[in-house]
Protein backbone atom coordinates (compact mmCIF):
# COMPACT_ATOMS: atom_id res chain seq x y z
CA UNK A 1 0.00 0.00 0.00
CA UNK A 2 1.48 3.49 -0.85
CA UNK A 3 -0.46 5.00 1.72
CA UNK A 4 -1.96 3.36 5.03
CA UNK A 5 -3.89 5.15 7.89
CA UNK A 6 -5.47 3.47 10.96
CA UNK A 7 -7.36 5.08 13.97
CA UNK A 8 -6.57 8.53 13.15
CA UNK A 9 -8.03 10.84 15.02
CA UNK A 10 -7.49 14.92 15.32
CA UNK A 11 -9.10 17.77 17.26
CA UNK A 12 -9.53 21.20 17.12
CA UNK A 13 -9.11 22.20 20.39
CA UNK A 14 -11.44 19.95 21.83
CA UNK A 15 -13.70 19.19 19.00
CA UNK A 16 -13.22 15.72 17.58
CA UNK A 17 -12.78 15.96 13.94
CA UNK A 18 -11.34 12.70 13.09
CA UNK A 19 -12.52 9.85 14.79
CA UNK A 20 -10.29 6.54 14.70
CA UNK A 21 -10.44 6.87 10.35
CA UNK A 22 -9.02 3.40 8.71
CA UNK A 23 -8.02 4.12 4.98
CA UNK A 24 -5.45 3.02 2.74
CA UNK A 25 -4.65 4.27 -0.94
CA UNK A 26 -2.33 1.80 -3.49
CA UNK A 27 -0.36 2.46 -6.07
CA UNK A 28 -1.94 4.15 -9.56
CA UNK A 29 -5.34 3.75 -7.79
CA UNK A 30 -8.07 6.83 -7.41
CA UNK A 31 -9.51 6.94 -4.68
CA UNK A 32 -12.51 9.24 -3.59
CA UNK A 33 -13.90 10.75 -0.57
CA UNK A 34 -17.25 11.41 0.05
CA UNK A 35 -19.53 12.70 2.58
CA UNK A 36 -20.92 15.68 3.61
CA UNK A 37 -20.20 19.11 4.58
CA UNK A 38 -18.13 19.07 8.16
CA UNK A 39 -17.85 15.55 8.10
CA UNK A 40 -14.26 15.96 8.46
CA UNK A 41 -13.19 15.25 4.42
CA UNK A 42 -10.64 18.71 4.46
CA UNK A 43 -8.95 17.62 8.29
CA UNK A 44 -8.06 14.29 6.76
CA UNK A 45 -6.23 15.62 4.08
CA UNK A 46 -5.04 18.61 6.51
CA UNK A 47 -3.74 15.71 8.44
CA UNK A 48 -2.15 13.47 5.43
CA UNK A 49 -0.25 16.28 4.57
CA UNK A 50 0.37 16.90 8.02
CA UNK A 51 -0.27 20.98 8.92
CA UNK A 52 -2.94 19.33 11.10
CA UNK A 53 -1.42 17.28 14.20
CA UNK A 54 -2.95 14.02 14.27
CA UNK A 55 -3.95 13.17 18.06
CA UNK A 56 -3.72 9.44 17.97
CA UNK A 57 -3.58 6.67 14.97
CA UNK A 58 -0.96 6.54 12.34
CA UNK A 59 -0.34 7.43 8.93
CA UNK A 60 2.26 5.83 6.67
CA UNK A 61 3.72 6.20 3.42
CA UNK A 62 5.37 3.74 1.48
CA UNK A 63 5.54 1.75 4.86
CA UNK A 64 7.12 4.34 6.54
CA UNK A 65 5.51 6.34 9.50
CA UNK A 66 5.25 9.99 8.75
CA UNK A 67 2.22 10.33 11.55
CA UNK A 68 4.95 13.12 12.92
CA UNK A 69 6.43 14.41 10.29
CA UNK A 70 6.57 18.07 9.35
CA UNK A 71 4.26 19.46 6.26
CA UNK A 72 7.59 20.16 4.26
CA UNK A 73 9.17 17.00 4.70
CA UNK A 74 6.10 14.83 3.60
CA UNK A 75 5.80 17.08 0.19
CA UNK A 76 9.57 16.21 -0.24
CA UNK A 77 8.57 12.38 0.44
CA UNK A 78 5.36 12.30 -2.20
CA UNK A 79 2.98 13.72 -1.30
CA UNK A 80 1.05 17.24 -2.32
CA UNK A 81 -2.12 18.77 -2.12
CA UNK A 82 -4.18 20.51 -4.16
CA UNK A 83 -5.99 22.37 -0.98
CA UNK A 84 -9.55 23.43 -0.97
CA UNK A 85 -10.05 27.03 -1.74
CA UNK A 86 -6.87 26.94 -4.17
CA UNK A 87 -4.76 28.52 -2.01
CA UNK A 88 -2.89 31.11 -4.81
CA UNK A 89 0.34 33.03 -4.15
CA UNK A 90 -1.94 35.81 -5.55
CA UNK A 91 -0.22 38.55 -5.81
CA UNK A 92 2.73 35.85 -7.58
CA UNK A 93 2.57 35.31 -11.65
CA UNK A 94 1.13 32.33 -13.05
CA UNK A 95 4.51 30.75 -13.52
CA UNK A 96 5.88 31.69 -9.95
CA UNK A 97 2.96 29.86 -8.52
CA UNK A 98 4.31 26.62 -10.77
CA UNK A 99 8.19 27.08 -9.82
CA UNK A 100 7.32 27.23 -6.18
CA UNK A 101 5.41 24.17 -6.50
CA UNK A 102 8.49 22.40 -7.72
CA UNK A 103 10.33 24.06 -4.81
CA UNK A 104 11.29 20.57 -3.63
CA UNK A 105 12.37 19.63 -6.59
CA UNK A 106 16.06 19.80 -8.17
CA UNK A 107 16.29 22.85 -10.31
CA UNK A 108 17.95 21.18 -13.35
CA UNK A 109 14.18 19.71 -13.41
CA UNK A 110 11.77 22.29 -12.96
CA UNK A 111 12.22 23.93 -16.94
CA UNK A 112 10.86 19.85 -18.10
CA UNK A 113 7.94 20.01 -15.02
CA UNK A 114 6.74 23.37 -16.48
CA UNK A 115 6.42 22.33 -19.90
CA UNK A 116 4.94 19.30 -18.95
CA UNK A 117 1.95 21.28 -16.89
CA UNK A 118 1.85 23.39 -19.85
CA UNK A 119 1.05 21.05 -21.74
CA UNK A 120 -2.15 19.88 -19.36
CA UNK A 121 -3.04 22.86 -19.31
CA UNK A 122 -2.24 25.30 -22.24
CA UNK A 123 -4.47 28.03 -20.50
CA UNK A 124 -1.70 28.77 -17.70
CA UNK A 125 0.75 28.91 -20.01
CA UNK A 126 -1.15 32.13 -21.98
CA UNK A 127 -1.35 34.06 -18.54
CA UNK A 128 1.91 32.77 -17.13
CA UNK A 129 3.04 36.09 -16.46
CA UNK A 130 -0.40 37.28 -14.92
CA UNK A 131 -0.75 37.20 -11.17
CA UNK A 132 -2.65 34.07 -10.41
CA UNK A 133 -5.02 36.26 -7.99
CA UNK A 134 -6.35 37.13 -11.02
CA UNK A 135 -7.13 34.43 -12.95
CA UNK A 136 -10.51 32.95 -13.02
CA UNK A 137 -11.89 30.64 -10.50
CA UNK A 138 -11.63 28.02 -12.71
CA UNK A 139 -8.70 28.91 -14.23
CA UNK A 140 -7.21 29.23 -10.51
CA UNK A 141 -8.30 25.41 -10.04
CA UNK A 142 -6.08 24.53 -12.96
CA UNK A 143 -3.15 26.10 -11.60
CA UNK A 144 -3.50 24.72 -7.88
CA UNK A 145 -3.63 21.11 -9.86
CA UNK A 146 -0.72 21.89 -11.75
CA UNK A 147 1.38 23.44 -8.75
CA UNK A 148 0.44 20.64 -6.93
CA UNK A 149 1.91 18.46 -9.88
CA UNK A 150 4.85 20.54 -10.16
CA UNK A 151 6.36 18.68 -6.81
CA UNK A 152 5.85 15.43 -9.41
CA UNK A 153 4.20 13.78 -6.55
CA UNK A 154 3.11 9.72 -5.83
CA UNK A 155 0.29 10.57 -4.24
CA UNK A 156 -1.70 13.84 -5.44
CA UNK A 157 -4.36 14.61 -2.49
CA UNK A 158 -7.49 17.04 -3.87
CA UNK A 159 -9.34 18.97 -1.94
CA UNK A 160 -13.17 19.78 -3.39
CA UNK A 161 -11.69 20.39 -6.84
CA UNK A 162 -15.15 20.95 -8.47
CA UNK A 163 -15.98 23.97 -5.28
CA UNK A 164 -17.79 26.86 -6.38
CA UNK A 165 -17.36 26.38 -10.06
CA UNK A 166 -19.46 26.59 -12.63
CA UNK A 167 -21.06 23.37 -14.19
CA UNK A 168 -19.18 23.17 -17.50
CA UNK A 169 -15.69 23.82 -15.29
CA UNK A 170 -16.55 21.24 -13.03
CA UNK A 171 -16.98 19.07 -15.96
CA UNK A 172 -13.12 19.77 -17.21
CA UNK A 173 -11.73 20.02 -14.15
CA UNK A 174 -13.15 15.88 -13.81
CA UNK A 175 -11.77 15.70 -17.55
CA UNK A 176 -8.79 16.76 -16.06
CA UNK A 177 -8.53 13.82 -13.05
CA UNK A 178 -9.63 11.34 -15.62
CA UNK A 179 -6.39 12.33 -17.59
CA UNK A 180 -4.32 12.14 -14.93
CA UNK A 181 -5.20 8.90 -13.38
CA UNK A 182 -4.82 7.34 -17.60
CA UNK A 183 -1.12 8.51 -16.38
CA UNK A 184 -1.05 6.79 -13.46
CA UNK A 185 -0.94 9.64 -11.30
CA UNK A 186 -1.98 8.27 -7.70
CA UNK A 187 -5.03 10.55 -6.17
CA UNK A 188 -7.36 10.92 -3.01
CA UNK A 189 -9.51 12.59 -4.11
CA UNK A 190 -12.31 14.67 -1.50
CA UNK A 191 -15.39 16.00 -2.57
CA UNK A 192 -19.24 17.03 -1.87
CA UNK A 193 -20.03 16.20 -5.49
CA UNK A 194 -20.64 12.54 -4.93
CA UNK A 195 -21.52 11.47 -7.76
CA UNK A 196 -19.00 13.02 -9.88
CA UNK A 197 -16.14 11.38 -7.63
CA UNK A 198 -17.03 8.06 -7.16
CA UNK A 199 -17.53 8.24 -11.18
CA UNK A 200 -14.29 8.49 -11.39
CA UNK A 201 -12.98 6.67 -8.91
CA UNK A 202 -12.08 3.24 -8.05
CA UNK A 203 -12.63 3.03 -4.91
CA UNK A 204 -14.70 5.20 -2.74
CA UNK A 205 -14.95 5.92 1.51
CA UNK A 206 -18.03 7.50 3.30
CA UNK A 207 -17.10 9.59 5.83
CA UNK A 208 -19.74 10.93 8.63
CA UNK A 209 -18.67 12.92 11.91
CA UNK A 210 -15.36 11.60 11.31
CA UNK A 211 -15.50 8.16 10.92
CA UNK A 212 -15.55 5.99 7.63
CA UNK A 213 -19.09 4.52 7.61
CA UNK A 214 -19.06 2.70 4.35
CA UNK A 215 -16.35 1.80 2.22
CA UNK A 216 -15.69 -0.40 -1.50
CA UNK A 217 -15.58 -0.41 -4.94
CA UNK A 218 -16.77 3.01 -6.33
CA UNK A 219 -19.32 1.49 -8.60
CA UNK A 220 -21.02 -0.98 -5.69
CA UNK A 221 -21.12 2.58 -3.87
CA UNK A 222 -22.75 3.96 -6.57
CA UNK A 223 -25.11 1.61 -6.70
CA UNK A 224 -25.64 1.21 -2.63
CA UNK A 225 -29.14 2.72 -1.36
CA UNK A 226 -28.14 4.87 1.44
CA UNK A 227 -24.89 6.48 -0.66
CA UNK A 228 -27.68 7.06 -3.35
CA UNK A 229 -30.27 8.48 -0.40
CA UNK A 230 -28.02 10.74 1.04
CA UNK A 231 -25.14 11.68 -1.31
CA UNK A 232 -26.57 11.48 -4.66
CA UNK A 233 -30.15 12.75 -3.65
CA UNK A 234 -31.88 10.20 -5.60
CA UNK B 1 17.22 77.32 -0.98
CA UNK B 2 21.71 76.40 0.46
CA UNK B 3 19.07 76.00 3.91
CA UNK B 4 16.79 73.63 2.42
CA UNK B 5 19.27 71.79 0.72
CA UNK B 6 21.29 71.53 3.35
CA UNK B 7 18.20 70.50 5.80
CA UNK B 8 17.17 67.82 2.86
CA UNK B 9 21.06 66.41 2.89
CA UNK B 10 20.54 65.76 6.49
CA UNK B 11 16.77 64.14 5.81
CA UNK B 12 17.97 62.07 3.71
CA UNK B 13 20.86 60.35 5.32
CA UNK B 14 19.05 59.74 8.20
CA UNK B 15 15.56 58.46 6.75
CA UNK B 16 17.95 56.22 4.83
CA UNK B 17 19.12 54.91 8.33
CA UNK B 18 15.40 54.70 8.70
CA UNK B 19 14.58 52.54 6.05
CA UNK B 20 17.30 50.07 6.50
CA UNK B 21 15.34 49.67 10.20
CA UNK B 22 12.14 49.54 8.34
CA UNK B 23 12.88 46.94 6.06
CA UNK B 24 13.98 44.74 9.21
CA UNK B 25 10.70 45.31 10.66
CA UNK B 26 8.92 44.69 7.15
CA UNK B 27 11.01 41.65 6.38
CA UNK B 28 9.45 40.09 9.83
CA UNK B 29 6.01 41.28 9.20
CA UNK B 30 5.97 39.26 5.93
CA UNK B 31 7.36 36.64 7.39
CA UNK B 32 5.05 36.11 10.76
CA UNK B 33 2.99 38.84 10.85
CA UNK B 34 4.62 40.25 13.80
CA UNK B 35 6.24 43.69 15.19
CA UNK B 36 9.65 42.75 16.12
CA UNK B 37 10.33 45.39 19.04
CA UNK B 38 13.52 44.26 19.29
CA UNK B 39 13.87 45.96 16.29
CA UNK B 40 15.95 48.84 17.86
CA UNK B 41 17.85 46.91 19.51
CA UNK B 42 20.04 45.58 16.21
CA UNK B 43 20.77 49.50 15.87
CA UNK B 44 22.26 49.78 18.88
CA UNK B 45 24.56 46.38 18.95
CA UNK B 46 25.64 47.50 15.21
CA UNK B 47 26.52 50.72 16.84
CA UNK B 48 28.15 49.64 20.35
CA UNK B 49 29.76 46.17 19.71
CA UNK B 50 31.19 48.14 17.07
CA UNK B 51 33.00 50.76 19.41
CA UNK B 52 33.97 47.76 21.89
CA UNK B 53 35.40 46.19 19.33
CA UNK B 54 37.24 48.47 17.86
CA UNK B 55 37.93 49.77 21.09
CA UNK B 56 39.74 46.01 21.62
CA UNK B 57 42.35 46.58 18.77
CA UNK B 58 40.23 45.14 16.11
CA UNK B 59 40.32 47.02 12.51
CA UNK B 60 37.30 48.91 11.97
CA UNK B 61 36.10 46.92 8.68
CA UNK B 62 36.42 43.43 11.14
CA UNK B 63 34.70 45.00 13.77
CA UNK B 64 31.50 46.09 12.04
CA UNK B 65 31.17 42.76 10.76
CA UNK B 66 31.53 41.32 13.94
CA UNK B 67 28.95 43.36 14.98
CA UNK B 68 26.60 42.81 12.04
CA UNK B 69 27.38 39.15 12.74
CA UNK B 70 26.83 39.88 16.85
CA UNK B 71 23.28 41.09 16.15
CA UNK B 72 22.19 38.05 13.42
CA UNK B 73 22.97 35.74 16.37
CA UNK B 74 20.97 37.72 18.65
CA UNK B 75 18.11 38.29 16.52
CA UNK B 76 18.54 34.30 15.98
CA UNK B 77 18.07 33.92 19.67
CA UNK B 78 14.91 35.57 19.97
CA UNK B 79 13.34 33.71 17.04
CA UNK B 80 14.63 30.32 18.49
CA UNK B 81 14.11 30.99 22.58
CA UNK B 82 11.18 33.41 21.98
CA UNK B 83 9.46 32.82 18.91
CA UNK B 84 9.42 29.02 17.78
CA UNK B 85 9.04 27.40 21.15
CA UNK B 86 5.73 30.17 21.62
CA UNK B 87 3.79 28.26 18.55
CA UNK B 88 0.18 28.82 19.06
CA UNK B 89 0.40 32.16 20.85
CA UNK B 90 -1.33 35.16 19.34
CA UNK B 91 -0.01 37.69 17.42
CA UNK B 92 -0.18 40.59 20.47
CA UNK B 93 1.61 37.76 22.61
CA UNK B 94 4.76 36.76 20.43
CA UNK B 95 4.70 41.07 19.88
CA UNK B 96 4.93 41.57 23.89
CA UNK B 97 7.83 38.33 23.34
CA UNK B 98 10.02 40.96 20.77
CA UNK B 99 9.45 43.74 23.35
CA UNK B 100 10.60 41.84 26.31
CA UNK B 101 13.52 40.85 24.44
CA UNK B 102 14.54 44.50 23.47
CA UNK B 103 14.35 45.35 27.50
CA UNK B 104 16.62 42.54 28.08
CA UNK B 105 19.11 43.13 25.90
CA UNK B 106 19.01 46.85 26.56
CA UNK B 107 20.21 45.97 29.95
CA UNK B 108 22.68 43.67 28.98
CA UNK B 109 24.60 45.96 26.71
CA UNK B 110 24.47 48.26 29.69
CA UNK B 111 25.66 46.63 31.68
CA UNK B 112 28.13 44.30 29.55
CA UNK B 113 28.99 47.44 27.54
CA UNK B 114 28.57 50.94 29.29
CA UNK B 115 26.37 53.57 29.41
CA UNK B 116 28.07 56.08 28.10
CA UNK B 117 28.00 57.78 24.65
CA UNK B 118 30.15 56.53 22.03
CA UNK B 119 30.96 57.49 18.57
CA UNK B 120 33.30 55.66 15.40
CA UNK B 121 35.23 58.07 12.98
CA UNK B 122 33.90 58.22 9.74
CA UNK B 123 34.71 55.82 7.13
CA UNK B 124 36.09 58.29 4.02
CA UNK B 125 36.90 61.22 7.24
CA UNK B 126 34.56 64.37 7.78
CA UNK B 127 36.41 67.12 4.94
CA UNK B 128 32.40 68.17 3.65
CA UNK B 129 31.61 68.37 0.33
CA UNK B 130 29.75 71.85 -0.99
CA UNK B 131 26.66 71.29 -2.96
CA UNK B 132 25.49 74.48 -4.05
CA UNK B 133 26.13 76.49 -1.33
CA UNK B 134 24.53 73.46 1.37
CA UNK B 135 27.63 70.88 2.70
CA UNK B 136 27.54 67.62 2.10
CA UNK B 137 29.27 64.48 4.43
CA UNK B 138 31.29 61.88 3.28
CA UNK B 139 29.26 59.68 5.59
CA UNK B 140 26.24 60.73 4.07
CA UNK B 141 27.21 59.47 0.83
CA UNK B 142 28.27 56.08 2.35
CA UNK B 143 24.53 56.11 3.82
CA UNK B 144 22.95 56.48 0.52
CA UNK B 145 25.48 53.73 -1.11
CA UNK B 146 25.28 51.30 1.28
CA UNK B 147 21.60 51.47 1.60
CA UNK B 148 21.09 51.92 -2.03
CA UNK B 149 23.43 48.68 -2.48
CA UNK B 150 21.06 46.39 0.37
CA UNK B 151 17.81 47.53 -1.30
CA UNK B 152 18.86 46.35 -4.65
CA UNK B 153 20.44 43.41 -3.47
CA UNK B 154 16.95 42.22 -1.07
CA UNK B 155 15.05 43.49 -4.61
CA UNK B 156 17.12 40.69 -6.55
CA UNK B 157 16.62 38.26 -3.35
CA UNK B 158 13.35 38.34 -3.34
CA UNK B 159 12.07 38.43 -7.27
CA UNK B 160 14.53 36.38 -8.76
CA UNK B 161 15.97 33.90 -6.46
CA UNK B 162 13.80 30.29 -5.59
CA UNK B 163 14.29 31.06 -2.03
CA UNK B 164 13.99 34.65 -2.10
CA UNK B 165 10.63 33.60 -3.59
CA UNK B 166 9.29 30.97 -0.98
CA UNK B 167 9.70 33.60 1.31
CA UNK B 168 7.11 35.85 0.03
CA UNK B 169 4.81 32.87 -0.80
CA UNK B 170 5.05 31.72 3.07
CA UNK B 171 3.78 35.87 3.58
CA UNK B 172 1.34 35.55 1.02
CA UNK B 173 -0.06 32.42 1.80
CA UNK B 174 2.01 29.95 4.68
CA UNK B 175 -1.09 27.10 4.26
CA UNK B 176 -0.01 26.69 0.43
CA UNK B 177 3.73 27.62 1.58
CA UNK B 178 3.73 24.70 3.58
CA UNK B 179 1.70 22.12 0.84
CA UNK B 180 4.37 22.74 -1.48
CA UNK B 181 7.08 22.11 1.17
CA UNK B 182 8.45 25.32 1.88
CA UNK B 183 9.59 24.97 5.71
CA UNK B 184 7.26 28.15 7.07
CA UNK B 185 9.61 28.27 10.32
CA UNK B 186 12.60 28.35 8.55
CA UNK B 187 11.34 31.43 6.52
CA UNK B 188 10.90 33.17 10.22
CA UNK B 189 14.57 32.23 11.17
CA UNK B 190 16.24 33.55 8.12
CA UNK B 191 13.68 36.80 8.11
CA UNK B 192 14.81 37.49 11.63
CA UNK B 193 18.23 37.17 10.53
CA UNK B 194 18.03 39.46 7.57
CA UNK B 195 16.52 41.69 9.95
CA UNK B 196 19.43 41.52 12.74
CA UNK B 197 21.50 42.17 10.41
CA UNK B 198 20.14 45.51 8.84
CA UNK B 199 19.52 46.61 11.62
CA UNK B 200 23.09 46.48 12.89
CA UNK B 201 24.07 47.83 9.05
CA UNK B 202 22.57 50.82 9.97
CA UNK B 203 24.00 51.12 13.92
CA UNK B 204 27.35 50.97 12.21
CA UNK B 205 26.64 53.36 9.53
CA UNK B 206 25.13 56.44 11.54
CA UNK B 207 27.34 56.13 14.51
CA UNK B 208 30.05 57.97 12.92
CA UNK B 209 27.06 60.99 12.95
CA UNK B 210 24.96 60.34 15.56
CA UNK B 211 26.64 58.67 18.94
CA UNK B 212 25.97 55.38 19.93
CA UNK B 213 24.32 54.52 23.59
CA UNK B 214 23.06 51.72 25.08
CA UNK B 215 19.90 53.32 25.24
CA UNK B 216 19.43 54.39 21.36
CA UNK B 217 17.79 51.60 19.67
CA UNK B 218 14.26 53.19 21.70
CA UNK B 219 13.99 55.86 19.25
CA UNK B 220 15.50 54.88 16.23
CA UNK B 221 13.67 51.33 16.37
CA UNK B 222 10.64 53.25 16.61
CA UNK B 223 11.05 56.02 13.68
CA UNK B 224 11.78 52.50 11.57
CA UNK B 225 8.78 51.48 12.43
CA UNK B 226 6.94 54.72 11.85
CA UNK B 227 8.42 54.44 8.26
CA UNK B 228 7.24 51.14 7.79
CA UNK B 229 3.63 52.18 8.48
CA UNK B 230 4.11 55.30 6.65
CA UNK B 231 5.31 52.89 3.57
CA UNK B 232 3.14 50.16 4.16
CA UNK B 233 3.82 47.06 6.61
CA UNK B 234 5.22 44.42 4.61
CA UNK B 235 6.32 46.18 1.14
CA UNK B 236 10.39 46.42 0.48
CA UNK B 237 9.43 49.95 -1.71
CA UNK B 238 7.37 51.04 1.32
CA UNK B 239 10.01 51.01 3.72
CA UNK B 240 12.72 52.68 1.55
CA UNK B 241 9.89 55.44 0.94
CA UNK B 242 8.97 55.78 4.50
CA UNK B 243 12.10 55.97 5.78
CA UNK B 244 13.16 59.11 3.46
CA UNK B 245 9.62 60.72 4.42
CA UNK B 246 10.07 60.66 7.76
CA UNK B 247 13.80 61.47 7.72
CA UNK B 248 13.01 64.30 5.52
CA UNK B 249 10.04 65.57 7.48
CA UNK B 250 12.04 65.61 10.49
CA UNK B 251 15.18 67.28 9.34
CA UNK B 252 12.39 70.20 8.09
CA UNK B 253 10.66 70.41 11.43
CA UNK B 254 14.04 70.95 12.68
CA UNK B 255 15.22 73.37 10.26
CA UNK B 256 12.20 75.94 10.06
CA UNK B 257 10.30 74.92 13.27
CA UNK B 258 12.40 74.42 16.22
CA UNK B 259 14.96 71.51 16.54
CA UNK B 260 12.76 70.33 20.27
CA UNK B 261 9.57 69.22 17.82
CA UNK B 262 12.38 67.04 15.68
CA UNK B 263 11.03 63.37 17.70
CA UNK B 264 7.17 64.40 17.64
CA UNK B 265 7.39 64.50 13.68
CA UNK B 266 7.82 60.78 13.43
CA UNK B 267 4.76 59.93 15.64
CA UNK B 268 2.55 62.68 14.56
CA UNK B 269 3.01 61.14 11.01
CA UNK B 270 2.45 57.65 12.55
CA UNK B 271 -0.63 58.38 14.29
CA UNK B 272 -1.95 60.27 10.93
CA UNK B 273 -1.33 57.23 8.80
CA UNK B 274 -2.65 54.63 11.23
CA UNK B 275 -5.87 56.60 11.41
CA UNK B 276 -6.18 57.49 7.60
CA UNK B 277 -4.56 55.46 5.62
CA UNK B 278 -3.90 52.07 7.86
CA UNK B 279 -2.09 49.96 4.72
CA UNK B 280 0.47 52.79 3.79
CA UNK B 281 1.89 54.20 0.74
CA UNK B 282 2.56 50.39 -0.92
CA UNK B 283 0.78 48.03 1.57
CA UNK B 284 -0.75 45.11 0.08
CA UNK B 285 -4.35 45.58 -1.09
CA UNK B 286 -4.36 42.81 -2.25
CA UNK B 287 -5.33 41.99 -6.25
CA UNK B 288 -7.39 38.71 -5.41
CA UNK B 289 -10.15 37.95 -7.18
CA UNK B 290 -12.73 35.98 -5.21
Amino acid sequence: MLLEITGLCSHYGRIRALDGVDLSVGDSELVAIVGANGAGKTTLLRTISGVQPASDGSIRFRGADITRTPPAKRVRLGIAQVPEGRQMFAPMSVEDNLILGGFTRPRHEIDSSLETVYGLFPRLKERRRQPAGTLSGGEQQMLAIARALMAKPDLLLMDEPSMGLAPRIVERIFDTIRELRSTGVTMLLVEQNAFAALSVADRGYVLESGRIVLAGRAAELLADDRVKAAYLGL
Amino acid sequence: MAEFLQFLFSGLTVGAIYALIALGFSLIYNASHLINFAQGEFVMIGGMATVFLAAAGIELPLAALLAVLLAVAVAIAIERLGIAPAKGASVVGLIIVTIGASILIRGLAGIVWDRNFHSLPAISGEEPLVVMGATLLPQSLWIFGVTGLTALLLWFFFAKTLWGKAMMAAAYNPLAAQLVGIDTRRVVLVSFALAGALGALAGVLITPLAPTHFQVGVMLGLKGFAAAIVGGLGSGLGAIVGGLVIGIAEAMAAGYLASAYKDAVAFVIILLFLVLWPSGLFGLRGIERV
